[in-house]
Order: structure tokens, then sequence, then C-alpha cells
């Protein structure tokens, strides 16, 4: 039997994501067993041709070339899963969605005309219909190994949906805006990372984006009575998942 | 589409082409070219095309202690370098100092890093290329367990990093000031067994790496890494030279510049007063061996390298005794290891500016903020590793091309991307930069 077709793409990011692969040692030789890695260029140099059956997607489109680029890759593969708060909501670099443009340009250059990038960082599924998202920055590579033999066996991935404070309640680890007063994104950040967070006595800082139905309003509240001020508590919101949390925000309950 | 990865021969009995639009086994987007005219080589060039991502420019605005958990996400292979660079700086710009335990365990973080970074280069992206082979994939069909080691080894910095930083890519742990929880001593413990068994398998790497086959090339190199009393380079120190600079971190914008050119989208980073310069394990080896650990030092001997090494394929040698040294100085690190009183140092923030350079896997990161009395980052300036040798790989580049004219065009190309592949570019590191022109659709 012909073995699946498994290609990794690579958009605006910063690796990691693909790495997540690589970084699954004790499964990445049975991985190479079952598929064919056929396209995967931080690992390898040979390029098997398309179609391929799954393609992984990490990056966020920022440049007229990349627009373009992700047009080919949904074309040549059958099933397509983007990977990452870069590929999933445009990563931190959509911070320049919000910028003044103006306020870019003023700042000192070099050479503008060697350069050339979108006004916008836009996630994946801005240009392309996507299979399946997988939240992180970065994913948890469990959840990648989850979705990889799901697609290989045509079925959904099981994939939480709901937020970190779950994860929290789920390992045991004491409430960290409870019992200690310290911000935490929890209750609005989609579960993923494992709770990482709370247990090393710090708050969520919102790597896996907003979760299913946020209540963004009750959490701002909290953390204004934490002692956040605006510009901190937008600052918090303002990271690797910034559109996804903007959105929330502006659709979320009133 | 840009060009596929093959390698076009658009050539006459006169002049040939080299291309690869696609570099693969590097971190990011690159591509290199190289013209050959009448057995003269006129152009080489490593054309990073990986699209900028801007963080300077939205670094301005946020706050202080945001800048280790944002910068981290320039680098996926190594994160655990701009949280460091960016805390030194940070902490330099407050006023205080992170010392004793609180700093032992930001370098037993640094040494998972190195670990992880170097097993990764060294067999997955470099090895390849000196055995023939398209990735560490088909080398395993081949060598099952020369890979199954591999990734034992690199596994183990993974777990090292997430013990302390509770994950290996993008770590949560690290502030400006320290930590956010310290580990107890007996949770270091586990930890130590498994290095033994890093440091082993690296010890095997070293005299495997060894007996390979090197392209008989090398370059006089001006050499720059950190300098640290007692301390083989990683985590603070002056920045030095083999030909007599030694100057503070605070003093790197008056000794280095940064030049735009149009084949790249990283900045090429220069000496103002005699240009190219390499930095990584070469460097750090050549400034450094004096302060390898004994064990780590003989292994080098046996190997048969010496301090003053300058053939940049035999970097992978130099990584592997690398990954002995960071095995064996974690190994020390937790057998010294107290549990510190605080997880952190209180500090406050302060208008003024700060410095912080640390050794990543790839070599010296240099971060530079300009903060307001709120502690708001009104400025920022960080130079990767990556932009530091492109100017250095491309006269490799065409030192090795020179030396290389009758080899034919296949094989010519491996050969140039494997002289690349000896600085293990991160090209994501590399692109991070200011500049921005706008394409309105």
């Amino acid at each position: 039997m012909r073995k699946p077709k498994l290609a990794v793409w690579k958009f605006a990011s910063c690796d990691g994501c693909q790495l997540s692969l690589l970084d699954c040692e004790d499964e990445l030789l049975a991985v190479a067993g079952e598929v064919e890695i056929a396209y995967f260029l931080e690992a390898r140099r040979a390029i098997g041709k398309g179609p391929y059956d799954l393609s992984l997607v990490e990056g966020s489109v920022t440049t007229a070339h990349d627009a373009e680029r992700i047009q080919h890759v949904r074309r040549v593969s059958k099933k397509l899963v983007t990977i990452g708060a870069c590929a999933t909501a445009g990563g931190i670099q959509a911070l320049k969605n919000f910028a003044d443009v103006k306020d870019f340009l003023s700042v000192v250059y070099a050479s503008p005309e060697y350069v050339s990038t979108l006004e916008t960082s836009t996630p994946i599924s801005a240009h392309v219909p996507v299979d399946f998202e997988l939240h992180g920055c970065p994913i948890n590579k469990r959840q990648l190994l989850e979705v990889l033999t799901a697609f290989l066996h045509g079925r959904r991935p099981a994939i939480p949906s709901t937020s970190v404070c779950t994860e929290c309640k789920r390992r045991g680890t004491v409430c960290v805006m409870v019992a200690h007063g310290t911000p935490c994104l929890g209750p609005v950040t989609h579960a993923g990372c494992g709770a990482l967070c709370p247990a090393y006595d710090r708050g969520c800082y919102g790597c896996f984006g907003p979760m299913e139905t946020p209540n963004t309003v009750s959490l701002t509240k909290q953390l204004q009575v934490l002692g956040l001020d605006e510009r901190d508590t937008e600052r918090v919101y303002r990271t690797f998942n910034v559109e996804a949390f903007e959105n929330a925000r502006a659709n979320g309950p009133r | 589409m840009r060009g596929r990865m093959a390698q076009d021969r658009t050539n006459t009995p006169r002049t040939r082409t080299i291309k690869t639009d696609y570099l693969a086994r590097v971190e990011g987007e690159g591509a290199m070219l190289v013209k050959i005219a009448g057995g003269v080589v006129e152009e080489v060039k490593l054309d990073i095309y990986e699209p900028p991502r801007f963080f300077e420019a939205f670094l301005r605005g946020r706050g202080f202690t945001e800048a280790p958990d944002i910068t981290a996400r320039i680098c996926g292979i190594c994160p655990v370098a701009y949280q460091m660079s960016s805390c030194a700086a940070m902490e330099q710009a407050c006023g205080v100092e992170v010392g004793g335990q609180l700093r032992a365990l930001r370098r037993l973080l640094y040494c998972g890093e190195w670990i992880e970074s170097h097993a990764l280069h060294v067999y997955m992206l470099h090895l390849p290329d000196f055995l023939g082979y398209e990735s560490a994939i088909e080398l395993a069909r081949d060598n099952v367990d020369a890979v199954a080691k591999a990734l034992e080894l690199k596994k183990i910095g993974n777990e090292l990093m997430a013990l302390l930083g509770g994950r290996e890519i993008h770590p949560i742990n690290v502030r400006v000031g320290g930590w956010y929880r310290v580990p107890r001593k007996r949770e270091l413990r586990p930890m130590r067994e498994q290095l033994e068994r890093a440091r082993e398998i690296a010890l095997e790497t070293v005299r495997f790496t060894a007996g390979l086959d090197f392209p008989d090339y090398e370059q006089d190199y001006e050499l720059v890494a950190l300098d640290e009393p007692g301390e083989y380079p990683i985590d603070q120190g002056r920045i030095v030279s083999n030909r007599g600079l030694d100057i503070e971190v605070s003093e790197y914008d008056d000794h280095f510049v940064e030049e735009h050119v149009a084949w790249s989208n990283a900045l090429h980073s220069s000496l103002r007063e005699r240009g190219s310069y390499l930095c990584g394990p070469l460097a750090r080896f050549a400034l450094g061996f004096d302060r390898l650990s004994p064990l780590a030092a003989d292994s080098a001997r046996e190997a048969g390298l010496e301090a003053g090494e300058r053939n940049p394929f035999r970097s992978i040698v130099v990584r592997s005794v690398e990954m002995v040294y960071a095995a064996d100085e974690a190994i020390r690190l937790i057998d010294e290891y107290e549990e510190p009183d605080a997880p952190a140092v209180e500090l406050e923030p302060r208008a003024g500016v700060g410095y912080g350079c640390t050794e990543a896997p790839r070599g010296i990161l240099y971060h530079r903020y300009e903060l307001d009395a709120e502690g708001t980052i009104l400025d920022a300036k960080i130079v990767p590793p990556t932009s530091q040798n492109q100017r250095t790989i491309e006269e490799d580049l065409r030192g090795v091309v020179e030396r290389s004219l009758d080899v034919p065009d296949e094989e010519l190309s491996i050969l140039c991307e494997q002289t690349i592949r000896n600085y293990d570019p991160c090209i994501s590191c590399a692109t991070h930069f200011l500049t921005l022109e706008v394409e309105r659709s």
C-alpha cells in the first residue's frame, strides 16, 4: 500500500511549530515509517512530488508572494492543517495590523526599497479553506501527534476547545488568580498547553489564543480588579494571538 | 511561485551558475546563488527571503517585562538565547544584577538549549551532507543506531529545558529578574542521570564526527565571542576577538555596524575597523578552549582539534565538543545547586538604556533597549548571530568555489550548501528587523 504523503510548509514564523515534529524524539522514526515525509525543507533536501495527502502549514501570510504560494499549497494538498498561532491567527507579527503604518515608516530604516511586505499579517484561513486548526505558540507536540494520527485514519482530531482553567483543575493546580491575585488569561484561553504557567506560579498569557465562546468582558473586569490599568490590560491581550483575541473581544458576550 | 529547488544549469562553456532556490536543512527560508565566469567566481549571494516580522518595531510601546516572552518568538530553535539576552539588557537598564543560583539556573537552562540545538544540527541538518544522505530519516534506514542516539541526546536537552522552563520551545518560566518558580533540589536530581547519558553520547559523537572527511579549507577569520574569566562563554562576559577586540557589551554599537543589502532580508553585520568576522562554536572554541571542562578539552584533543581550528567544516566536531561541555557543565550546576530564597530579584524600571549579549548556539546575540521611567520600551535593537555571520558565509562560499572549480555542478551545489550549513544559519532569527516597505493592494 502506498504510504500517505506528508508535507510541511513554512510562512512567516519562528520555525518552532515545525520543530515540534522533530521534537517528537520517541515517535519521529515511527512517524517516518507510517508516512512519506515528502516535503519538509527544515529536515530534508529532497522534494517528493505532490499532491500531498496532508499538509501542515506553519506561519502567517505577510507578503504578496506568500499570498500566491498558499494558493499553490492548497491546490496540491488533500487535507490542510494549520499549526500554531501564526498560521491560525496571524501571530505576533499581526501587531502591525493594529499599528499606524506611518509609525512604522517613521522609524529609521536603511533601504526600504529592498523589502516588500503587505500591510497585514493574516492567518492561512483568510486565504484558503483549512481542514483543521491546531492552536498554540508553540503547538503542543502531543496534540500534533494526535492530529497526524487522526488525519491518517480519517477521523476528527480529539482536541478539546475548552479553557486552560479546565486543565488546571485536572492537574490539581491551585488557582493563581483566586489564591494569589495573579492576573491570568486562563479563563478565556484555549486549552492545549496543559496549564503550564499556573503550575509555575505564573498567570496564563494566552499562547493558545481564545477558547470557544470566551467571556473576555468578565475577565477584563477581573483583571482590572487585580490592579491592571488599561494599558496593561491591552498588553496582555495583544501578543501572539492578538488578532484572535481582538475578534473575541469585539464579538464576545457583553 | 519562486523557482523549484532544482539547481539551474544555464551554463555555457564560459559561465556557470550554481543556484539553489530553497535551501534545505536550515532554519528558515533562504536561497543561494554562485556565478562563475571564465574560471573566476563572479558573484556569491546568500539570499535570505524569509519575510521580515518587524519585532523591533512592535517592541516599541511594550513593557520591559514583556521582552523575554516576545523576543523568544523570533526563533523557535533558540528561544532561550532571546530570553537570556533580553533579560540581561533589561536588568542592566534597571540597575540590578542577577547572580548566584538564579544565574546558575539560567546557565543550566542554556546548557539544555545548546544540547538540543547542537544535536539537531549535528545529526539532522549537517551530518547528512558528510555522509551523502538527503536527511536523517534516510540516514536512519542505514544507520538507525546513530539516529536513535541523536534523538536520545536531543531529547535530554529538551527535557532539561522543559524541567526548568516549563516547555522546550518558548519556555514560560523565565522573567526579568530571575524566574517565576525555581526548582527544588529533588526535582533536578533525576536529570543528573540523564545528563550523564547525554555526556556519554556526546563523547561518542565527538569521536564519530572526528572521523568524517572534511574538505580542505581554512580562512583566517576574526573570531568574536564572549569572554568571562574562568568560564566557557555562555551567558555573560565582555566581547573579545582574536585580533584584539575587548569591549563591554555596552560598547557594541561603537565597534559593529549593520548594513542593508538588496539580496537579503537580514542585515549584514561587520566590524567598523576590519569588516567581516565569525561568531559561534569555532570562535568560542578558539577563544575559550582553556576554559572547557577537562573532559571536553580531552575529547577535543583526541579528535585532533586545536584551539586554532580554522576549518569551518570541522565546526561539526566543535559542536559535538560543546555538547560534551554543556552536559558536563549542567551536571556541575546541578551538583552545586542550592535552592535560592526567592525566585527573582526585585526590580523597578527606570529611564535609561540596557545592553545584553549571550552566546546563542550559533553565536553572540546582542540586544539593546531604551526604556522610559515606567519601563516602556522606546527603542529596541537586536542583532542575531546569523546576521553577523552572513558576510563570512559568503566569503567562505567564494573561497570554497574557487578551490573547487573543476567539481561538477550537482556536487558543487551540495558542497556550497554544506558550506552554508557549517554556520547552522538561523534565518528566522536573522530577519526580525525593522525596515518596512508597504505594498498597497
